[in-house]
């Protein structure tokens, strides 16, 4: 059991002051046996899936009310999203890394991690741009496509634009953690918190690629 | 560390399934979804260590998670409805 997992269990302390006992506050066992700030990214977590699920819900009450809705994903794209998928998972993996080398006290090794994982967030971003290029490039607009329903442009650009934000936000807060953590102002804690964003990020996009990209496959 | 590794290569393999389902057999949507689902399990069990949690901090988590997901499946009957309306159609 980790210190941080470690319930807080004051007992209740009495002396005698001017005016009577006082009785130092006594703290209640944590719940969860997790730090307070943990159990609030959890909480985001959660609020945060079901706002992607909201989202997703969204994407598919379109897509199935709509007569013509286009499935204009090539192979490239697919092969691409699979590329995607391989580098938001390998970044699980090296934030994994970041949190065990951080429990082990290795700011350098912690930091390097950190930073590996920030780095394939920007690759993943850029392949990313790169596909919203690509269409944009063939004709598609929040409102307006040249394949079939309008809406499609305004669900693929708002769905992989709101997980692109989540990655941007996660780039720059893991930046930031791996950082502090370096200069010694963070400690392992707050890398375990942000890795658990990050794989919800990852989460996410496991969702995302069969949903948006491999349900609307050219065919 | 060695179940992260192998949680991590059968996540990946999962996604490669998903795509070589997707290419020949169609991409039928529960088929999709039940892979994800796996993926989205590993990852929440392993790489999140929500199984090394107390069973208390599951119960609290996902039950309700579940259910709103679950609750928003309500709009499908409009969907449909709207099938047969096809406001989209040219």
């Amino acid at each position: 059991m980790s210190q941080a997992d470690v319930a807080i269990q004051t007992v209740p302390v009495h002396s005698v002051g001017d005016h009577g006992p006082v009785h130092a506050p006594v703290m209640e066992e944590r719940p969860f046996a997790i730090p307070s700030s943990k159990l609030v990214m959890w909480l985001f977590i959660i609020s945060d899936a079901c706002t992607f699920g909201a989202v997703l819900f969204a994407y598919g009450y379109l897509r199935n009310s709509a007569a013509d809705w286009p499935r204009v994903f090539e192979p490239a794209s697919i092969w691409n999203s699979l590329l995607m998928t391989f580098i938001l998972v390998s970044t699980s993996l090296t934030v994994l890394l970041a949190l065990k080398t951080a429990q082990a006290e290795d700011r350098a090794g912690a930091f390097r991690w950190t930073m590996i994982t920030a780095a394939g967030g920007v690759l993943f971003m850029l392949l990313h741009i790169r596909e919203w290029l690509s269409l944009i490039g063939q004709g598609a607009r929040l409102f307006q496509n040249p394949w079939g329903a309008p809406m499609f442009g305004a669900v693929f650009f708002s769905i992989t634009g709101l997980h692109m934000a989540h990655v941007l936000a996660g780039v720059i807060a893991l930046t930031v953690v791996g950082l502090s953590y370096k200069a010694g102002r963070y400690a392992a804690l707050h890398i375990e918190i942000w890795a658990l964003y990050w794989h919800f990020v990852d989460l996410v996009w496991m969702f995302v690629v069969p949903l948006v990209y491999l349900l609307n496959m050219k065919r | 560390m060695g179940s992260t590794y192998f949680v991590y290569a059968a996540i990946l393999v999962i996604a490669v399934v998903q795509v070589i389902v997707a290419i020949t057999m169609g991409p039928s949507l529960w088929r999709m979804l039940v892979l994800a689902a796996i993926q989205a399990y590993l990852a929440v069990m392993f790489f999140m260590h929500l199984r090394d949690e107390k069973p208390s901090l599951r119960l609290a988590l996902i039950p309700g998670t579940l259910f709103v997901l679950i609750m928003m499946n309500m709009i499908w009957a409009d969907s449909f409805r709207l099938m047969v309306m096809k406001p989209f159609a040219k």
